[in-house]
């Protein structure tokens, strides 16, 4: 971890009509942290994700990647820098086999320049660049699922998809939005060596996340968050241990599980 | 059973070529060679010879006409399945590209064929870009849009009495002969037809089906969704303009008439017919509708009603379309194989 921030959210503040989804909500974060992002349901995560990514806009404020001013740049802009993200509704190509998922991806412009999530700046054949990238992030080769129809996918396997499709572009940072709610244990279980592999390849993560207690795993830092407004930020122990976030998570056994187990 | 029907058993057509690979043929037989190609090749030779059996000029010219309708229709199909844009542009398409052959041809005296190329290109080209900022526009609004500019245009020429106003532009040359006419509509449509056919399978075509089904995803992987759509708007409106360019030298004038609706909605009636999504189909269901049309014109105005009568019909019976019904048939033929 060295220290320098690699995205800097600065008063982002996003209005729907009437609604104010985000309310001047600042952070930053540093290359190679893995960052975590809570709150109860409706509180502005998604929104956040969608307006530093680029695919909403946002009402005013600045972000800042790698020290350049990306905000309301296009989507595909945006991640044709690096900087990609996952679907909380998850996003597959239904219509197509798992691996040709990979080939869309594949075909951008930054998968071009990068040779994809291994690739050493030249681009193999897609479809094996595709089988290998879903090998690595467990779709079992032997038993053909990088083959299979992405309709046929249970939801674990789908999740992976969303991350492989991010790291078909050698990103350098993923905004994960709930990639662990859906899964069960021993799915997070096999889930969070993969996350951990991610950061060990210098590869930043945000990660919005309703599973506290694996979130706490592999967070370097959480920042919650309630009513659209930034609550605190700290690491993991600071977090579970304040008293303003017991009162915004009130009556959630989720919390009140995690927060007896700490 | 008998020991003879032992040794045999049914199979069907397609079996040996569906567990394989999508796209990857690795065919064993000749046999099996031959039902991938022969039904090619029925389409190709039958299309081939069609000029020479045809009983006159007058048949000759709708040989024409059902081209120019199947580029259309081709080029509609290829818009609304694998882009996911219905498109009612036909006649815009044909209007655009017609005028700025005849201007090319009349106005600065170039061949018909040369006029013809640069007016394909040129016409697609503009088309892109007036329908650019329409791109972002889903379902019928797009389709609506698409009709209203033909609309506009043919009044504007009406209007300010320009490119011939409602006379149009007369006196344009011909095809150098009525064979190289129909033979040159006969090869654009087949080369069309086989090259977008091998277009959606490549990978930039499962970018295109991507775009239909899900941009978001595709944004997020750092592609412009209006580059790909822009691309795939430039392919259909090309075969669109080289249609309506030929249109004009075959009847050797340009006039609003171009901008009709008839080729905005002949091509989607035909792609209903047809099966959409084949590619094929379009082009069968022109080979069916624009012959009947022309059957039908000595009934008047009355026309239009066994015309809509029989494409209702076509709709209630068969929506799934010619092609893809055929297709379905074909492939449950059963043969029967020594085991
Ligand atoms: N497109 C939109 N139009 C209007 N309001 C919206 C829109 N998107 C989100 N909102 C509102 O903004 C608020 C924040 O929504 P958001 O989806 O960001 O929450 P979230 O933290 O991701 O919730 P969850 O944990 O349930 O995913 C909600 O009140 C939601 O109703
Ligand atoms: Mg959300």
């Amino acid at each position: 971890m060295s220290g320098t921030p690699i995205l800097q959210v600065k008063e982002v503040t996003k209005a729907f009509g009437g609604i104010v989804a985000l309310n001047r909500v600042s952070f930053e974060v540093n290359e190679g942290e893995i960052m975590g992002i809570i709150g109860p349901n409706g509180s502005g995560k998604t929104t956040l994700i969608n307006c530093i990514t680029g695919f909403i806009k946002m009402s005013s404020g600045k972000v800042l990647f790698k020290g350049r001013d990306i905000s309301n740049k296009p989507a595909h802009k945006i991640a044709d820098m690096g900087l990609t993200r996952t679907f909380q509704i998850m996003r597959p190509y239904y219509s197509l086999p798992a691996y040709k998922n990979l080939v869309i991806p594949l075909f951008s412009p930054r998968a071009r320049r990068t040779g994809g999530w291994r690739g050493g700046g030249k681009l193999g054949d897609r479809d094996t660049v595709g089988i290998d990238i879903l090998e690595e992030i467990g779709f079992e080769r032997d038993s053909f699922v990088p083959y299979k129809m992405a309709s046929s996918l249970p939801t674990g396997y789908l999740k992976r998809l969303e991350l492989a499709r991010c790291l078909a572009l050698k990103p350098e940072i993923i905004l994960c939005d709930e990639v662990f709610s859906g899964l069960s244990m021993s799915e997070i279980a096999s889930m969070v060596p993969l996350i951990e592999r991610l950061q060990m390849d210098g590869i930043t993560l945000v990660m919005v996340e309703h599973r506290l207690r694996e979130l706490f795993r592999v967070a370097n830092r959480v920042m919650v968050m309630n009513f659209g407004e930034k609550l605190m930020e700290g690491t993991a122990e600071e977090v579970m241990t304040s008293e303003k976030v017991k009162e915004a998570y009130f009556g959630s056994e989720e919390v009140e599980e995690v927060m007896t187990y700490a | 059973m008998g020991t003879e029907q032992e040794q045999r058993r049914k199979e069907r057509l397609d079996r040996g070529i569906k567990v394989r690979s999508d796209g990857l043929y690795a065919l064993m037989s000749w046999r099996e060679l031959s039902y991938l190609t022969v039904p090619r090749m029925v389409l190709i030779v039958g299309f081939l010879i069609l000029p020479l059996i045809m009983p006159s000029m007058y048949w000759e010219r709708v040989i024409s006409i059902v081209c120019i309708y199947a580029l259309l229709a081709i080029s509609f199909d290829f818009m609304a399945h694998f882009l996911g844009l219905v498109s009612l542009g036909g006649a815009f398409f044909i209007g655009v590209g017609g005028y700025i052959s005849a201007v090319l041809n009349h106005s600065l005296g170039l061949p018909p064929l040369v006029s013809i190329a640069v007016s394909t290109i040129v016409g697609a080209l503009i088309c892109t870009l007036v329908l650019l900022p329409c791109l972002p526009l889903r379902g019928v609004y797009f389709a609506i849009v698409t009709l209203m500019y033909p609309l506009f245009l043919a009044r504007l020429i009406e209007a300010l009495n320009i490119l011939g106003g409602t006379d149009g532009i007369m006196g344009l040359d011909s095809f150098p002969g009525r064979w190289i006419e129909q033979y040159f509509m006969i090869l654009m449509v087949l080369g069309f037809l086989f090259g977008m056919r091998r277009l959606v399978n490549t990978d930039l075509g499962l970018v295109l089906r991507a775009v239909k089904d899900n941009d978001q995803a595709v944004r997020a992987s750092g592609m412009s969704i209006t580059f790909y759509k822009a691309i795939a708007v430039f392919i259909a409106s090309a075969m669109g303009c080289l249609g309506g360019a030929c249109l004009v030298h075959i009847y050797m004038w340009a006039g609003i008439s171009l901008f009709a609706l008839d080729f905005s909605i002949l091509p989607i009636a035909a792609t209903v017919i047809g099966g959409s999504g084949t590619l094929v189909g379009p082009l069968l269901g022109c080979l069916i509708l624009v012959p009947i049309s022309e059957l039908l014109r000595a009934f008047g105005t009355l026309r239009i009603v066994f015309y809509s009568l029989i494409l209702v019909g076509f709709i209630v019976l068969r929506s799934e379309g010619l092609m893809v019904y055929g297709q379905r048939k074909y492939h449950q033929f059963e043969r029967w194989v020594r085991v």
